[in-house]
């Protein structure tokens, strides 16, 4: 891999940038593999990633059927963050916290990651409670959070609406300064780039059609590029995760429902950090190109169109306005949706499954853009050593039936 | 926006209406004597297909009853609605009403 450094990008600028290395080969697949990860998005890269770098795998494939990163990936708003409510989620989000933190030099490549804060709002005495208690929950886990009042909130972000006769007044906010935002397609393609230099095949325009499973163990895929063989197969297609399990002749505790999100038009810097609120339904941050990014809610319905319904987007575009009225002119751009994987407790599967040699990474729904890295980083040790490392053994299947849930609606402001 | 074809109402506007999940889903004639994993899935598992999905819908902005809707949840097209059966007849449609009026998990925002 021919690494980047401002010396590169001076050179390649007096070459007319004509002379840039591809940045990952595209190869033909072979007919087998030690690993193959179906699902080209941020977190089926980053498992081949760590599975190369720290497992020492050297036969891995990843399969996408359209372009890495064009799921979930490359549709959400971005926002990164750590301040779950619960033990097991918030260490889980934690780490990939801190990998976010060194990912830019980790994989010589800029993934943007801005630490500009993160403000869950509060609207109601409810509402703080819930907050101060999530804070308290934070610091004891040694994650950084902090309650304010809404004359700090003011303070940060003087274009809110803290008036008390608004219709949701800000009573106060919790506050993560280490969260911010990410370009999410640079995580994509920085991941592919760094797992391709050390050996890992991506292998784009690569369905998966079927598994082959015989006597309860995985043998293998079946492709639109023909059959490929591996000894462990690791799914990480979020909202396509009930088709892939369907192959298997498992089901999934997961339904599938659209998540839209929108931009606007560019507009001055007028927002320097991210406000999210789970009562109003709607979150917000400015790109560097000047654009409001916004997210909705998920459609009620299941869905695996990439397109939701218009009340939706109304209702967030409310709540926006309601919160920042001077946006009310500010004009829509492009508006799109992505597939979420929603699970009962609002907490990601990352688990072994009832066929040997086949893992399941999903249910991460709204919220998984966030855990990109530490998701990658705990599936690869789930796959290297059939058997989950102790961040992600409370999410595996198998909390369904025991009841061990962990109820993330709601408490960590993912709404309820 | 959904046209969604109230049995009683007639055709209205998605806004009208509130989504049940799954329809089908039988409660357990013997609670007692489920196993974890049959209460998991009966609980928690969904069938979640890519494609013709037989749902719940309440109209509770009109008549405030449940009915039955096929969607295609790929294209989102309906192909019918239909009333729910209250016979016990075919056990999967005779519950549908009392087992899972409104516990569609439906609210959650990306961040
Ligand atoms: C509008 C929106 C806003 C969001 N906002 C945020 C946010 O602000 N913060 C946050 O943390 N999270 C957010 N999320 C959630 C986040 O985007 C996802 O949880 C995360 O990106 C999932 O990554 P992934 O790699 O698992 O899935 P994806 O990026 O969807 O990758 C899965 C890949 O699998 C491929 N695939 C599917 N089926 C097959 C097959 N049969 N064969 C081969 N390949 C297949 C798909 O083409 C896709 O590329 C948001 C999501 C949406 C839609
Ligand atoms: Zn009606």
């Amino acid at each position: 891999m021919k690494r980047y450094s401002a010396l590169s990008l001076l050179r390649n600028a007096l070459d007319y940038n004509r002379k840039w290395p591809t940045a990952w080969r595209s190869p033909e697949p072979k007919k087998s593999y030690e690993a193959i990860i179906v699902g080209g998005g941020g977190h089926g890269l980053a498992t081949a990633y760590y599975l190369a770098r720290d497992h020492g795998f050297k036969n891995v494939a990843v399969l996408e059927k359209n372009w890495i990163g064009g799921g979930n990936t490359g549709r959400n708003t971005s926002i990164v963050r750590s301040n779950y409510l619960w033990t097991e989620a918030s260490l889980l989000y934690e780490k990939s916290l801190r990998l976010w933190e060194g990912l830019s030099r980790d994989l010589n490549y800029n993934v943007m990651f801005s630490q500009r804060g993160v403000y869950n709002l509060g609207h109601s005495l409810q509402d703080m409670r819930d907050i101060e208690r999530r804070v308290n929950a934070n610091r004891l886990n040694g994650i950084d959070a902090e309650v304010i009042g809404p004359a700090e909130v003011k303070k940060a972000i003087p274009c809110i609406n803290t008036s008390p006769s608004a219709r949701y007044p800000i009573l106060g906010a919790s506050l993560q300064r280490r969260g911010g935002v990410a370009r999410h397609d640079a995580v994509a393609w920085g991941f592919a780039r760094a797992a391709d230099a050390l050996g890992v095949d991506i292998i784009e325009q690569c369905e998966v059609t079927g598994i082959d499973v015989r006597a309860g163990r995985a043998l293998g895929v079946a492709t639109t590029r023909g059959p490929i063989a591996a000894d462990r197969i690791g799914v990480v297609v979020a909202g396509n995760a009930g088709v892939l399990a369907k192959m298997a002749g498992l089901r999934l505790p997961i339904e599938s429902h659209p998540l839209q999100a929108f931009v606007s038009e560019p507009i001055r810097p007028v927002l320097d950090t991210v406000v999210m609120s789970g009562a109003v339904h709607g979150y917000i941050s400015q790109s560097d190109k000047g654009e409001l990014v916004v997210g909705a809610g998920i459609d009620a319905y299941n869905g695996y169109g990439q397109r939701g319904s218009f009340p939706v987007i109304e209702h967030a575009m409310q709540a926006i306005i309601e919160l920042f009225p001077a946006f009310s002119r500010v004009r829509m751009l492009r508006l799109w949706g992505g597939i979420v994987d929603i699970c009962p407790d609002a907490c990601p599967i990352l688990s072994k499954t009832p066929v040997e040699g086949l893992y399941f990474n999903c249910g991460w729904g709204t919220g998984g853009f966030k855990a990109t890295p530490g998701s990658g980083w705990a599936f690869a040790h789930t796959l290297a050593h059939d058997r989950p490392h102790e961040l992600n053994a409370p999410f595996s299947l198998d909390r369904f039936a025991s009841g061990a849930l962990i109820d993330e609606h709601g408490a960590a402001a993912v709404a309820h | 926006m959904l046209l969604i074809e109230c049995p009683w109402c007639g055709p209205r506007a998605e806004t009208e209406f509130s989504y049940g999940g799954e329809a089908g889903i039988a409660r357990p004639a013997d609670p007692d004597a489920l196993s974890d994993a049959e209460w998991a899935d009966y609980l928690f598992y969904r069938s979640n297909p890519k494609g013709a999905h037989r749902e719940l819908w309440n109209h509770d902005h009109g008549c405030r009853r449940w009915f039955g809707v096929e969607r295609d949840t790929a294209t989102y097209r309906i192909e019918r609605s239909y009333v729910l059966s209250h016979t016990g007849s075919d056990a999967a449609t005779g519950s549908d009403a009392a087992t899972n009026a409104g516990t569609g998990y439906s609210s959650g925002n990306g961040d």
